[in-house]
C-alpha cells in the first residue's frame, strides 16, 4: 500500500537526513520506526507527507507517486495520510470540536469550514471519535486548556476523521508520563486494528515498540539497519541501531504482544510479573 | 616563627582563606578600551555643552511671552464649552466619524499587506512589495501626508480619513507580519498535513494565532486615529482638530481648552474600553 523506493533526503545545510531508504508497509501493519536522535526518522515520516520534500526517490501510496505530487493532488493524497505529533500541534486557540473537524478540511470546501458548518455526517463522525477517545465533555473546551495526555488523544481524533489508509505518528508519547503513554499507544494501536490502517509509528522507546508494534524497524543515520519483528529485537541488534551499551536491562523485559483492551493496571501488573 | 613551622598544607589552606575576600570583582564594561570610553563620555559631554550654547535664547521674548502663556493656562482653568458648542460639537463628530472610517478602512487593507509582508507566508516578490508600502507609509508622518492629500482632496474629512487610513496601514501590517512571523509552525503544518486548501489553512492554522494581536493592535490604533485626527485637522483635514485650529486663531483659549478636556477625556475612554476588550479575547 505504501511504498517507499531508494529515498534520499538532503537539507540545505547539507545534512543527509535520509540514505536510500527501501520500506514496503502493508495495509492493516504497524510498524515502529526506532532509532537514535537524528537518524531521520521524523524526517521520513515527514517526507511521506511532503512536509519535506525529498532529495530524490519515489513514495509510492495506493498506486500513485506521492514525490511527483502537486497542489490539488497533493491535497487529495494528504488526506490519506493521517498525522498525528509529538507535541500534539493543535491550534491552541480553536475548540477541541474545531481541531477535530479541522481533520475534514481536505474534504469540505472553504466557506463551509469558514463558517463552521461541516456537513452532519462529519460531526456525527467527530462526536463518534471523541466518544472514543473518551473527551465527551471537552467538545467546547480550548485546545489550550487540555492535558498532555488530553491533547494528545484530541490529536488522534483529528488524524482518524480524515478516514486515512495510514497513520504518520511522530513521537506520540515523548511529551507524556509512562502511564499516558501506553494508554496512548494503545489507543492508537487498538483503532488501526479496528480501522485496518497501517501506521509508521516513531518511537525512541524501545520497550513501548515492542510492547506494540508488530514490526520494527530500525534505522540509523538514515539508513534502515533492522526490520523485522519484535521478539527478534536483541542486544546486538540494538547496538547496531544505537550503538554499543549494555542493553541487557531491556532484555529482561520480554515483548508483550496483543495488547487487548485491558485497563492500564492490568497491563501494569502484567509488566511487574515479568520483572 | 609558628607560620614557618606549620605544615605546608596549611600554610597553603590559610593562604587561601585570607586570600578569598581580597579577590574583587566588577562587571565587564560596555567598552573595553578604557581610553575610548573615557574619550567618547568627555566627548559627548563637549558636544551638549556646546549644543546648550548655540541655542539662541532671548530671554526678553520669554519675559513678555510669560505674559501670553499665563493667559492661555487661564483659559484652560475656565473652560468654555458653551460659547462655541455647535462647532466643536460638529468638530467632535466628524472626528469620531473620521476615525471610525479611517480604522476600518486602514485595518481592511492592512490585513492583506501584513500577510503579504510575512516572509513565512508569502513569496519573495509580494513580500518586498508589502514590506516597500510598510516602509512608504512609515517614513511619512501624518501631517505630511495630510497636507499632500488636502492639496489633492481639498479641505475637509475625507483627506483626513485617507490620511488616516494611510498611517494606519505602515503601523497595523508592521506589527501583524511580525506576529505571523513568530506563530508556531507546528500548529500550521498540522493542518497543512490534513490537505487543506491555502485558504482553509490561513483559516485554520494562522489566523486563530494571530487574532488576539490583530484585535488588540486595531483597538490601539483606534485611539491613535482619534488622537491624530485632530492632529491632521490643524492643516485643513477636517475635524476636531480644525475646530482647535480655529479657536486658536480666534485667541479662544477657553474655547480651545475645552477642546482639549474633550480630547482628553475621550481618548482615556476608549483607553479604558479597548484595555477592558484586549484582556477578554486573550
Amino acid at each position: 500500500m505504501l511504498e517507499i523506493k531508494n529515498l534520499v533526503k538532503k537539507y540545505n545545510t547539507g545534512d543527509l537526513a535520509i540514505n536510500g531508504v527501501d520500506l514496503k508497509v502493508e495495509k492493516g501493519q504497524v510498524m515502529a520506526l526506532i532509532g537514535p536522535s537524528g537518524a531521520g526518522k521524523s524526517t521520513l515520516i515527514r517526507c511521506v507527507n511532503r512536509l519535506e520534500n525529498p532529495t530524490s526517490g519515489e513514495i509510492w501510496l495506493n498506486g500513485e507517486n506521492i514525490v511527483k505530487m502537486r497542489s490539488r493532488k497533493l491535497r487529495r493524497a494528504r488526506r490519506n495520510m493521517g498525522m498525528i505529533f509529538q507535541e500534539y500541534a493543535l491550534v491552541e486557540r480553536l475548540t477541541v470540536m474545531e481541531n477535530v473537524l479541522s481533520g475534514r478540511l481536505g474534504y469540505v470546501g472553504f466557506w463551509r469550514s469558514f463558517l463552521r458548518k461541516f456537513p452532519q455526517s462529519d460531526v456525527n463522525a467527530a462526536f463518534g471519535l471523541l466518544n472514543k477517545v473518551g473527551l465527551d465533555a471537552m467538545v467546547n473546551k480550548r485546545a489550550d486548556e487540555l492535558s498532555g495526555g488530553q491533547r494528545q488523544r484530541v490529536g488522534i481524533a483529528r488524524a482518524l476523521i480524515q478516514n486515512p489508509d495510514i497513520l504518520l505518528v511522530d513521537e506520540p508519547t515523548a511529551s507524556l508520563d509512562p502511564k499516558t503513554s501506553r494508554q496512548i499507544m494503545r489507543l492508537i494501536t487498538e483503532l488501526c486494528e479496528e480501522n485496518q490502517l497501517a501506521a509508521i509509528i516513531n518511537i525512541h522507546d524501545v520497550a513501548l515498540a515492542q510492547m506494540y508494534a508488530e514490526r520494527i524497524v530500525g534505522l540509523r543515520d538514515g539508513k534502515i539497519v533492522y526490520d523485522g519483528s519484535p521478539d527478534d529485537l536483541k542486544p546486538d541488534v540494538l547496538t547496531e541501531i544505537y550503538g554499543k551499551e549494555d542493553w541487557t536491562a531491556v532484555r529482561k523485559r520480554k515483548p508483550k504482544k496483543d495488547q487487548s483492551e485491558d485497563d492500564i493496571t492490568a497491563s501494569e501488573e502484567h509488566l511487574a510479573e515479568m520483572q | 616563627m609558628n607560620k614557618t613551622q606549620s605544615k605546608p598544607e596549611n600554610a597553603g589552606n590559610t593562604c587561601q582563606t585570607s586570600a578569598n575576600p581580597a579577590r574583587t570583582w566588577s562587571p565587564p564594561p560596555f567598552i573595553e578600551n578604557p581610553t575610548l570610553r573615557w574619550g567618547l563620555l568627555l566627548g559627548l559631554a563637549i558636544y551638549l555643552f556646546l549644543s546648550i550654547g548655540s541655542l539662541d535664547v532671548n530671554w526678553n521674548r520669554i519675559y513678555e511671552g510669560l505674559d501670553r502663556g499665563a493667559k492661555f493656562i487661564f483659559g484652560f482653568m475656565n473652560p468654555n464649552f458653551a460659547g462655541r458648542w455647535t462647532d466643536i460639537s460638529e468638530g467632535m463628530i466628524e472626528s469620531l466619524v473620521m476615525t471610525v472610517t479611517s480604522t476600518a478602512l486602514g485595518i481592511a487593507i492592512s490585513i492583506p499587506i501584513g500577510f503579504g509582508a510575512a516572509r513565512n507566508l508569502a513569496p519573495l516578490p509580494v513580500y518586498l512589495f508589502c514590506r516597500g508600502v510598510i516602509a512608504l507609509s512609515r517614513s511619512f508622518q501624518e501631517i505630511i501626508v495630510a497636507i499632500l492629500f488636502v492639496a489633492i482632496f481639498g479641505f475637509g474629512p475625507l483627506a483626513g480619513v485617507l490620511t488616516l487610513s494611510f498611517a494606519t496601514i505602515g503601523f497595523l501590517s508592521k506589527l501583524l507580519a511580525e506576529d505571523i512571523e513568530s506563530i508556531d509552525k507546528s500548529q500550521a503544518e498540522a493542518v497543512q498535513a490534513t490537505g487543506s486548501k491555502w485558504w482553509q489553512w490561513l483559516n485554520y492554522g494562522i489566523q486563530p494565532q494571530i487574532m488576539p494581536r490583530l484585535i488588540g493592535l486595531s483597538l490601539y490604533r483606534l485611539d491613535i486615529n482619534f488622537r491624530e485626527s485632530a492632529v491632521v485637522g490643524l492643516v485643513g483635514a477636517g475635524g476636531i482638530g480644525a475646530t482647535l485650529n480655529t479657536a486658536f486663531d480666534r485667541y479662544e483659549y477657553d474655547t480651545a481648552a475645552a477642546i482639549l478636556i474633550l480630547i482628553i477625556g475621550i481618548v482615556m475612554l476608549s483607553e479604558y474600553i479597548s484595555g477592558y476588550i484586549r484582556k477578554g479575547v486573550q
